[in-house]
Order: C-alpha cells, then sequence, then structure tokens
C-alpha cells in the first residue's frame, strides 16, 4: 500500500512541471562544473532519454554527436565528439553538469545549455525568429535532463 | 564532392572558360584565424557543384533573365530603364559585386547593392523602392553579380568603412539565442564539419544571391543571415537592417581573394 502511494507520487512528479525539481537558476554545479543532486528526485528514464537525444525540437544531441547506439536514426553530426563508452568514464554527476549547462565544464564551449533560462542575447521564441515571449523556458525540463542523463549513463562501450 | 574534414579539392570553370578562384590565401585582417578563405561551392556534393558549371544548367540564370528584361524597361514618373543610364550591365556593373557594399560619400551611408539599386529606382527613376530581398530585387542583384564573376572580391574596409565594418565583426561573434551560437560556433570553428545532415562552410558570402535546390529559389545575403540567427533561437534582425548591412560588409570582407560568384547553386 505505501509501495503504490510512493510510486503514484513519483509519476505525478516525472509527468508535470512540478514545484519541488530545482529551478535552472538554482542548480549547484561544483567546482569541475558537475551536479551532484537528482534535479527532481525521480529517476531518469533512459528510453526517454534516446527519444530526446533524437528529436530535433529537443536535445537533438545528434546533430553534433555522433552515438552508435542511435545508428537507427540518421546523421549524426561530427561538432562535438562522439559519446560511445562516455556512461563508463563520465560519473551522473558530470553528465548531469554537461547537459543541465556545458559552459561550466567546458569553458566557451559551443555545445548549448539545456537547463538555464537566463543571461542569453536575443533570446527567441523557438524558431521563430521572434523575441521571446514572457518567461523563457529551459529546452529540457528537469526530468527530461535526467532522462538524457540516465541514457547517457547506458554508453558503456566505446 | 563534400566528405567530413572540410573541402573537396574540385575546380570550378564556368561555361567552360571562365576560371573561379575558390580557394585564396586570407585576408590580412583575418590572421591566426585562417590561412585559406574557401567558397561554400566547395562543401556540396557534386551534383550541386556541378550545377553551377553552366549556365544552361544553373536554375539562377533564369532569373538573371529575368532582371535583363527589367533593366530594359521604362519604369517610374521619369520614364527611364536602367539600360539609358548604365547601358550594358556587363560593362557598367562589372566591378559592384566585388566592390560593395560601399561606402557613398555623398549619401554618408554605407551601401547594398540592393539599397544603391533602390536609390536609382526612387531618386532617378521616380519608380517605387524594392522590398529588401524580394524577388525583383533579388534577381537585379543577381544580374549585377553575373556579370562581376570570377572578379576577386576586395571591399573596403577602411576609411569610412570601418565603423560598419568593426560593428559587423561584432555581431559576428556575439553570440545569439537560446543556443548561445555565433556565426563564429558553426563557420569559423567548425566549417568542414557535418552538423546533423548539413555540411558547414565558412558561411562566405561571394556566391550571393544563391539559387538553392531547398527552395527553388534565388536567395538573398539577408535572409540566409536571418535563417542562420533563427537558428540559434535568437530573434533576428530584419533584412535591410542597419545591423545586417554592417554584418554583410564584414562576412564579405572574410572573403577578399575569392572570385564573385552569384549566382551560386547550393543546397
Ligand atoms: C551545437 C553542438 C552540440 C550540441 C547540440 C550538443 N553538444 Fe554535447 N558537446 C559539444 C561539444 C563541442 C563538446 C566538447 C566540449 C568542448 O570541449 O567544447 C560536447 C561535449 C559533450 C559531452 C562530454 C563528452 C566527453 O567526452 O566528456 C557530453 C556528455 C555531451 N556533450 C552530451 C550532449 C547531449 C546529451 C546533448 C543533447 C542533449 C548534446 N551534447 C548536445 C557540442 C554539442
Ligand atoms: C537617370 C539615371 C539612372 C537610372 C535610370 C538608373 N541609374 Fe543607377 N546610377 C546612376 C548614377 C548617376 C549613379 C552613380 C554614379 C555611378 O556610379 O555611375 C548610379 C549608380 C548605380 C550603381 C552603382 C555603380 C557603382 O559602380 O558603384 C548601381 C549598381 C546602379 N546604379 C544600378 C541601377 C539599376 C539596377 C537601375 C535600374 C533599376 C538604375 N541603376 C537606374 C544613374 C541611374
Ligand atoms: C547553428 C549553426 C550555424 C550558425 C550559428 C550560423 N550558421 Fe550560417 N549556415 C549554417 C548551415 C548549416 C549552413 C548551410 C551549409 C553551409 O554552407 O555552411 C549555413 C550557411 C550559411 C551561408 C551560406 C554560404 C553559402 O556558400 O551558400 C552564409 C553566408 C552563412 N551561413 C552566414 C552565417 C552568419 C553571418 C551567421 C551569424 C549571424 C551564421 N551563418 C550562423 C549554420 C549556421
Amino acid at each position: 500500500m505505501r509501495l503504490t502511494a510512493i510510486t503514484a507520487a513519483a509519476v505525478l512528479v516525472a509527468g508535470t512541471a512540478f514545484a519541488d525539481s530545482v529551478a535552472p537558476d538554482s542548480v549547484t554545479y561544483d567546482e569541475y562544473g558537475a551536479v551532484e543532486a537528482s534535479l527532481t528526485g525521480a529517476p531518469g528514464d533512459a528510453a526517454k532519454g534516446r527519444d530526446l537525444m533524437i528529436n530535433r525540437g529537443k536535445g537533438n544531441c545528434i546533430a553534433c554527436h555522433e552515438v552508435t547506439a542511435l545508428e537507427d536514426a540518421p546523421f549524426h553530426g561530427e561538432v562535438g565528439p562522439a559519446l560511445n563508452g562516455v556512461g563508463g568514464y563520465r560519473t551522473e554527476a558530470e553528465l548531469r553538469g554537461i547537459v543541465a549547462n556545458p559552459k561550466m565544464t567546458f569553458e566557451g564551449t559551443v555545445m548549448p545549455a539545456f537547463y538555464k533560462t537566463s543571461g542569453f542575447t536575443r533570446p527567441g521564441d523557438g524558431y521563430t525568429g521572434k523575441a521571446a515571449q514572457g518567461e523563457i523556458e529551459p529546452i529540457l525540463s528537469a526530468q527530461e535532463i535526467e532522462d538524457v542523463v540516465a541514457f547517457l549513463m547506458t554508453l558503456q562501450d566505446s | 564532392a563534400a566528405f567530413a574534414g572540410g573541402a573537396d579539392d574540385d575546380t570550378l570553370t564556368i561555361n567552360g572558360e571562365l576560371e573561379m578562384t575558390t580557394k585564396a590565401p586570407a585576408p590580412e585582417h583575418l590572421d591566426g584565424i585562417f590561412d585559406e578563405v574557401i567558397s561554400g561551392w566547395h562543401f556540396r556534393s557534386d551534383e550541386t557543384q556541378q550545377l553551377e558549371t553552366d549556365d544552361f544548367d544553373n536554375p539562377g540564370m533564369i532569373f538573371v533573365d529575368q532582371a535583363m528584361d527589367e533593366w530594359n524597361t521604362a519604369e517610374g514618373s521619369e520614364g527611364k530603364s536602367c539600360a539609358d543610364c548604365h547601358g550594358d550591365p556587363a560593362e557598367s556593373m562589372a566591378m559592384v559585386a566585388a566592390t560593395y557594399p560601399k561606402f557613398n560619400e555623398e549619401a554618408g551611408e554605407l551601401r547594398t547593392i540592393q539599397m544603391q539599386v533602390n536609390d536609382c529606382r526612387v531618386n532617378r527613376m521616380g519608380a517605387d523602392a524594392w522590398k529588401y530581398d524580394s524577388g525583383n530585387a533579388v534577381s537585379m542583384e543577381a544580374l549585377i553579380t553575373s556579370v562581376g564573376r570570377g572578379t576577386p572580391v576586395q571591399v573596403a574596409i577602411d576609411g569610412p568603412a570601418a565603423e560598419y565594418w568593426e560593428k559587423g565583426k561584432e555581431l559576428y561573434y556575439t553570440r545569439t539565442g537560446i543556443l548561445d551560437l555565433s556565426c563564429a560556433s558553426c563557420h569559423e570553428q567548425n566549417y568542414g564539419n557535418y552538423i546533423r545532415a548539413d555540411h558547414l562552410s565558412q558561411g562566405q558570402v561571394n556566391g550571393f544571391p544563391t539559387y538553392r535546390l531547398k527552395n527553388a529559389k534565388l536567395n538573398g545575403i539577408h535572409s540566409r543571415f536571418k535563417g542562420c540567427v533563427r537558428d540559434t533561437r535568437a530573434e533576428t534582425y530584419s533584412t535591410g537592417s542597419p545591423e545586417f548591412v554592417a554584418l554583410e560588409l564584414y562576412v564579405k570582407s572574410r572573403g577578399n581573394g575569392l572570385s564573385v560568384e552569384g549566382p551560386a547553386v547550393r543546397n
């Protein structure tokens, strides 16, 4: 009974932009850019993370990275390093930090921050070319960051 | 053909006689950045490249023909055509594409080709200005670039042009949008690399206006800039804006030494 209640709560939490996830401006990065604590407290879903990495309107990570495990999705870019095996040589905390805001790990990198809502120059409204209206949403939600990190952790063989 | 790792080694000759400089030593102001500047032609597939080697195969030349009709047609309250004042464009316009954007002393402003054409239309012909990057305007620009093909780009960046150039340079290196990318992120740091399915070039403008297979029309420089800025998830500037005029001068100066190539064919 107790267990079911907890599961139900976790589902509710994952499904909404819920209040107790860490807000983009409140994420704590360590001196190397890693983020120790989960942004939501709920575990990431690697299968959803996989889709987010391919989806052009979401992570679109393969625009810049080659990932053998995502070979079924066409056209992998070369702007960033191949991510094969990255879950083996990076910790979950490092990966969370890199996906949330890679500038904290790699100074000046071209990789965009996926969990950031301030400090932009001329932020736009999606891909319309028009100015952003109202509050800026991060490209990925807190739970989506956790999902992507969970998928990256499955990349163990290079 | 274009593969990962950069530009190919093909050479471009148009109509079997016009040899184009598609790779050139980088202009001095790019010292420490590039050794060589490279036309976007080198980053396209063999099939796309081929279309530019013959004016009968280059779909952009259809628009040049249309503009030639326009050139000879009187318009506006003065009843004059471009030809009335400028004769044969092959002679009067041969150096225009290589040297624009250019500072106009009398008007005290930097002018793109389209701005200059509109100045003639409004002030000398008594005709309407064409909307920036509209069909008519881009076709006329293509006529003017087509007669300059093969001439090395040589825009002036000193004297009164310097302040525009500085402003354009600043825009080139400013990271914009939610993706926080500058022109340099893609076209300086990553040319030769694929970004998803696109093979990144140096983002040169010597080939403009470009006929793109993707939208089957001629595309203006500012429209391309707008698309690239939009893709950083940013608020773009408008075509014809002072920002894009300055950026055009700066980007064009990065191709000083490359042949004028417009209308080029791109994917
Ligand atoms: C516009 C290009 C671009 C996009 C899009 C992009 N990255 Fe990156 N990424 C890079 C670059 C470049 C680096 C190398 C860091 C550096 O030194 O600048 C990098 C580094 C990384 C690293 C560290 C790899 C290592 O060897 O330590 C990870 C992990 C990573 N990216 C994951 C992602 C994920 C996940 C996404 C999508 C949610 C993504 N990237 C989207 C360009 C990109
Ligand atoms: C009544 C005369 C007149 C008409 C009509 C006219 N122009 Fe001009 N145009 C000039 C004059 C004068 C100049 C400035 C002096 C010069 O550079 O030749 C000029 C300059 C230009 C230049 C810049 C040349 C350079 O070397 O810097 C371009 C390009 C141009 N005109 C295009 C056009 C086009 C296209 C049309 C028709 C749509 C047109 N003009 C119609 C008189 C005219
Ligand atoms: C996110 C990556 C990205 C950014 C940022 C970007 N571009 Fe591009 N640009 C592209 C791609 C992809 C193409 C098409 C392939 C090519 O020619 O590079 C392109 C094409 C171009 C072309 C056409 C080149 C030709 O020969 O047809 C020009 C010019 C250009 N870009 C200029 C710019 C300028 C100026 C900026 C900054 C305001 C900019 N780009 C920012 C990705 C980008």
